[in-house]
């Protein structure tokens, strides 16, 4: 009999932890979501690497990471996203209002950018799908 | 007690920046750079050089008059946050500058600003002085396949102050009361 109740202790604990990431609270240490061209980037790309810093599509959340920041912190000025960074400047953007904002980016094949800003997660499903899908790009 | 008071001011001075920076709406640069300057043809018949507006808020995007989508919204936005800001408005300029020279030379470009608000400052030039111009400012444009020659291009909006820094970006589809709120701060910026 105690057998047959250890054979659902996988699926307590899968919904153990649906259950975390459906109610408990969103926890960043900064609203704010980083990117950095490392120093040398330039140097890298003349000797022919692939360097790819920004993806073309950024997922924010309203109230969780809903700040974009850029650091140039090469020693030449970089096309960084929709706009030119010098060395040492950062771009701080902050979103207030959820969209999928387009920005034409010559830096990305496709010369476009997309930042995709979600509502504030503060359903347990909204912030279940939110956890699944930063797990997902994570991984993937 | 004069260096007490110099480093009060200085530290004063170090806080308004900072806060400028969390308080603005746009995106913000730090540090702000000069903003590359340009001459240009201008929709007025005069040359067109960005410092001629040096002690102006100036509001600099690109675009074309042919555009369907974003560039009337952008300018009417602009339009719109033009008249609330009341008097401060003489201390506001809008420069828009085209992608497309080959269909918008000065007069067409004066006709299609002015119906939005006639202050607003156009420039053209020659495919290379332009794309100078965009390259400095890492503004992207390329023309569409089709019989409409039109264009896509970068669509936000550059905050540069009165001393000429690029401060900020804002992107497409803010709303007039965050320009009037913007540029309120950086008028009253040093």
């Amino acid at each position: 009999m105690r057998w047959r109740w250890l054979a659902f202790a996988p699926i307590g604990g899968v919904l153990g932890v649906v259950a975390w990431a459906a109610f408990a609270p969103l926890q960043f240490s900064s609203r704010e979501e980083l990117f950095e061209i490392p120093k040398g980037t330039y140097a890298r790309r003349m000797a022919g690497d692939k360097v790819e810093i920004l993806p073309s599509t950024i997922r924010l959340a309203l109230g969780v990471h809903d700040v974009l920041l850029l650091r140039n912190l090469d020693d030449v000025p970089q096309q960084f996203g929709p706009t030119v960074m010098m060395p040492g400047q950062s771009f701080r953007l902050p979103f207030e209002v959820a969209s999928d904002y387009q920005f034409a980016c010559s830096a990305h094949a496709s010369g476009q950018m997309t930042i995709v800003v979600e509502p504030q997660p503060s359903s347990p499903w909204a912030r279940l799908r939110w956890r699944a899908i930063n797990l997902w790009e994570a991984v993937a | 007690m004069r260096a007490i008071v110099l480093l009060l001011l200085l530290a004063g001075s170090a806080t308004a920046r900072a806060d400028d920076a969390v308080a603005l709406k746009a995106g913000v640069f730090e540090p702000a750079r000069m903003a590359p300057d340009f001459t240009l043809q201008g929709s007025d018949g005069a040359e067109l050089k960005l410092s001629r507006y040096r002690g102006k808020v100036v509001l600099l995007g690109f675009g074309f008059t042919s555009c369907q989508a974003v560039c009337p919204v952008t300018l009417g936005t602009l339009a719109a946050a033009h008249k609330k800001l009341g008097a401060q408005r003489a201390d506001l300029q809008v420069v828009y500058i085209t992608v497309d020279p080959q269909r918008d030379d000065a007069a067409r470009m004066k006709k299609y600003l002015s119906s939005f608000d006639p202050t607003f400052i156009g420039g053209t030039g020659s495919e290379e002085q332009l794309a100078a111009v965009r390259k400095e400012y890492g503004i992207a444009a390329e023309k569409v396949a089709g019989p409409d020659g039109s264009y896509t291009h970068s669509s936000f909006v550059y905050l540069i102050d009165r001393a000429g820094r690029l401060r900020a970006l804002m992107p497409y589809g803010h709303a007039p009361d965050d320009y009037v709120h913007d540029v309120r701060l950086l008028l009253a910026s040093p």
